[in-house]
């Protein structure tokens, strides 16, 4: 049951919590560590894709011959080699449609036709001499533009879901969903004042450092394997099986070594074309994109239009909150709109509140989830206006905020009532922390923010072997993206009662293990973690069993203590402890190897709260905006590795820094993306941030035996906000788009000079 | 008869109610006769829903047992980055 772990605050450890150093960063540090691009095998080819340079274009027709005819061209494909198997799975034909166009180009860069060739120039070659036959179609990329009748309609089959009567005509509007609860009306009319405003965000890339990459190999019986860098390669064989026709089990999925995901990497674009190209040319193909791919054809997350009206009473308690979220999520419908709408106003105790989101299509690339999608711009609309709300009540904002703040009882704006959580007690530490009594200079300002993620569990397998010297592998199913392994070790040797150092972790092929769910979610060291532990009681069982039969006592009478077997009293008899290492030297002759295992499917994550302080110096004349000090506080129930824990906490936080201040994709008239590249596109490095201060709360998490909660996502939620009230403090201007780049930070700047003039 | 409320963008296919009874043992029963008894409801259904028991969201929960008292809310299937 999720909620049986009451003892985790209690619990005194040996391992977790400390910091060893992780043992993958050896081998990351010397390049020997294996990564998507890595991987060769004999006789290998080099694909390429063909994208389309249109933003919306129906393909007339493709001609391939002269490519196929090319020297050292092995195979081409296109939308005639992805024959529709997806057996009426509406997402998954999206998937399909994505990674290889069917009728139409619904994005610049949505792949074409792909070739395999002897080497990558033959094939880029091949590519120019392929003949797309394309009639270019009006587009729209931006969300409020997408949702007017005018628009451009992507999907002619598209109908709006979640509207009290089927729609009579298409549009570029997937889906509407509503939350809430009480009346939102009768609250503003109990208000004395209230506050409307709308908020713009632009959409913004994972920014993950490795491009994707794989290397499939696809043999004429049937079975393949496929190296791939990805954050869930059993997803990745699943979705790769069931559109090419392949049974699951005859694809053999490894997953690299990984440089970064933040989600984006929770789908396939280059897999299924990779393994269609081997399938038809009979030889491994690696198909490895470019940076220009990487943001033109892969999941940025969703731009997205907010309204949002509070309404308050003079003593400052809320009395209804009300928004509006429209999200594109690019061609496809799947815009994490409704968790922008669940998760605006859910830091806040409110008896009215209603929230509505549109999931919208436009010609961008299809989103894909990007840490705690869909709430980092409901939480820079939302905690702007309580921001701005607490200047008018003359009230500091962080006071308003716990004064608001939802708490044990609390009824959540997406409905359920919260058991216990953590924001009051990260509110509360907030208030006290020193970063809040800090002097500001001139031309700085200090803004803050309380975000919310849900997090959640999911599938996990693990498997635990004891060779006979009495080391530890763990073969789990998690891609580590963050260090997770380390957690691993840790957990399953404190369970063991051995030294770290004796417990190895590997991240297993999806022939050796059950499924994993996806490394996503703020869930890896959590249910991942909770398999490793249990895995771990497995074994000792076992190893208490070995132990019984040495003895020749009964196993209900052996004890495991500290990593020893022990007699569990004085009737069981007197035997010296025997060390799990004495136990596996023996383990051949009484009765085979010792392993563990534990798969299951973990819930009880609990939801994750945190609030973010933010300083800022702006240059005037510049419009430049430098962060000069920056804050997390959050919840981490129980940190294994605390080190990780606040790796997480400072790359969310600078993650979402860049989305504030820098980062966007920026789209010409002609639909093309403008700054397709690391030069263009800003994402915030070292030397433009300070050390971001972390402080970890432990409130232990009833759901995981040693009270571990995701912490992941949710630092990502606020700190979009807490710069944007850190700038609009700075010079007295609100800022309600995103990012608050110079040029626009300047146009606000003499937007209120001229006002003040006139 | 465990009572599960439905997000407000689904009422139009439960008759404009947000809470609904529907007698079930467990999440899996619960789903199926929704289902059944709100038509509607299905394309939602076979998308994917999470839920929430009592305040605790299960994404996989398919046994988890019901109370006649337990409060359960549909949510859209929790996803994550």
């Amino acid at each position: 049951m999720p909620l049986d772990n009451p003892s985790a605050n209690t619990r005194k450890y040996k391992l977790v919590g400390t910091r060893p150093d992780r043992q993958d960063g050896f081998d990351k540090v010397t390049g020997r560590a294996k990564f998507g691009a890595d991987a060769v095998a004999p006789g290998q080819l080099a694909g390429s894709i063909l994208r389309s340079p249109h933003a919306h274009a129906r393909i007339r027709s493709i001609d391939t011959s002269k490519a196929e005819k090319l020297a050292g061209v092995k195979a081409v494909v296109t939308r005639a080699d992805f024959p529709d198997k997806t057996a009426g799975d509406s997402g998954l034909f999206d998937i399909l449609t994505n990674i290889m166009a069917r009728d139409k180009a619904l994005y610049e860069g949505h792949a074409v036709a792909a070739v395999a060739a002897v080497s990558p120039a033959v094939a880029k070659q091949a590519l120019k001499l392929i003949k797309v036959d394309y009639e270019v179609l009006p587009h729209v990329t931006d969300v409020d533009e997408a949702m007017k009748p005018t628009a451009p309609v992507l999907h002619p089959k598209l109908f709006t879901e979640g509207l009290a009567e089927k729609p009579k005509k298409p549009s570029n509007i997937a889906r509407r969903y509503e939350f809430g609860h009480g009346d939102v009306e009768a609250g503003f009319a109990k208000a004395d004042i209230i506050v409307e405003r709308s908020f713009k965000t632009e959409a913004t890339h994972q920014g993950y450092i490795e491009p994707h990459a794989c290397l499939a190999n696809v043999s004429p019986d049937g079975s393949g394997e496929l190296w791939v860098c990805t954050q869930g390669h059993f997803m990745v064989r699943d979705y790769c099986a069931r559109l090419l026709g392949l049974e699951i089990s005859k694809l053999r999925v490894t997953a690299s070594e990984i440089g970064g995901g933040f989600g984006g990497k929770t789908t396939v674009f280059l897999e299924p074309v990779a393994l269609a190209l081997s399938r038809k040319a009979n030889r491994p193909v690696k198909l490895v994109m470019s940076r220009d791919e990487v943001f033109k054809c892969t999941g940025p997350t969703s731009s997205a239009s907010i309204d949002v009206k509070i309404g308050v009473t003079k003593d400052g308690l809320i009395t209804a909150a009300d928004a509006t979220l429209r999200y594109q999520g690019g061609a496809f419908p799947g815009s994490p709109a409704e968790f922008g709408a669940m998760s605006a106003f859910a830091q806040y105790h409110l008896d009215n509140v209603r929230t509505i989101a549109y999931d919208v299509v436009t010609n961008r690339p299809k989103q894909a989830a990007y840490r705690a999608p869909g709430a980092p711009m409901a939480n820079f609309a939302v905690e702007s206006m309580i921001e701005e709300l607490a200047h008018k009540l003359g009230m500091a904002p962080i006071d308003f905020r716990i004064k608001n703040a939802a708490r044990e009882g609390t009824r959540s704006s997406y409905g359920p009532v919260y058991g216990p959580i953590g924001l009051l007690a990260t509110l509360e530490e907030a208030r006290k922390h020193p970063h809040f009594k800090a002097p500001l200079g001139p031309n700085q300002g200090r803004g803050m923010a309380a975000g919310f993620w849900f997090n959640f569990g999911g599938q996990s397998c693990v498997s635990l072997n004891i060779p006979v010297d009495g080391t530890v592998t763990i073969s789990v199913g998690s891609p580590d993206i963050g260090g997770s392994r380390a957690s691993m070790c840790l957990m399953t040797a404190e369970e063991l009662g051995i030294p770290y150092e004796h417990v190895r972790a590997i991240i297993a092929d999806t022939s050796s293990l059950g499924y994993n769910d996806v490394t996503d979610g703020s869930r890896t060291t959590f249910a991942t973690g909770m398999a490793c532990i249990l895995a771990a009681r497995d074994a000792i069982k076992k190893l208490c069993q070995r132990a019984a039969r040495m003895w020749g006592i009964p196993e209900e009478a052996v004890t495991w203590e500290k990593g020893y077997a022990k007699p569990a009293g004085a009737n069981a008899g007197n035997f010296p402890p025997l060390s799990l290492k004495e136990i596996a030297a023996a383990s051949g002759g009484t009765g085979g190897p010792i392993a563990g295992h534990h798969e299951y499917s973990a819930d009880g994550a609990g939801v994750s709260f945190a609030t973010h302080i933010c300083d800022v110096e702006v240059d005037p004349e510049t419009g430049a905006t430098r962060i000069v000090r920056y804050t997390v506080l959050q919840d981490a129930g129980k940190a294994v590795h605390p080190s990780y824990v606040e790796g997480q906490f400072q790359g969310g936080a600078v993650q979402g820094i860049g989305w504030a201040l820098n980062e966007e994709y920026v789209y010409g008239k002609d639909g093309r993306l403008q700054n397709a590249g690391f030069l263009d596109y800003r994402i915030p490095v070292c030397s433009d941030l300070p050390m971001i201060d972390t402080k970890i709360l432990e409130i232990p998490n009833p759901g995981h035996p040693y009270g571990v909660r995701g912490v992941g996502e949710t630092s990502i939620v606020p700190p979009l906000a807490a710069v944007a009230n850190a700038v609009s403090n700075a010079v007295g201007v609100r800022m309600t788009e995103l990012p608050i780049s110079p040029p626009r930070l300047l146009k606000a700047l003499d937007t209120v000079s001229l006002a003040k003039a006139s | 008869m465990a009572k599960v409320t439905v997000w407000g963008s689904l009422r139009s296919q439960t008759g404009g109610q947000a809470t609904v009874e529907i007698e079930a043992r467990n999440v899996m029963e619960l789903l199926a006769r929704l289902g059944e008894s709100y038509p509607g409801l299905q394309p939602t259904l076979k998308r994917g829903v999470s839920v929430s028991i009592d305040g605790l969201i299960y994404r996989e929960g398919w046994l988890q047992p019901l109370q006649p008292e337990t409060e359960v809310y549909l949510l859209p299937r929790m996803t994550g980055g």
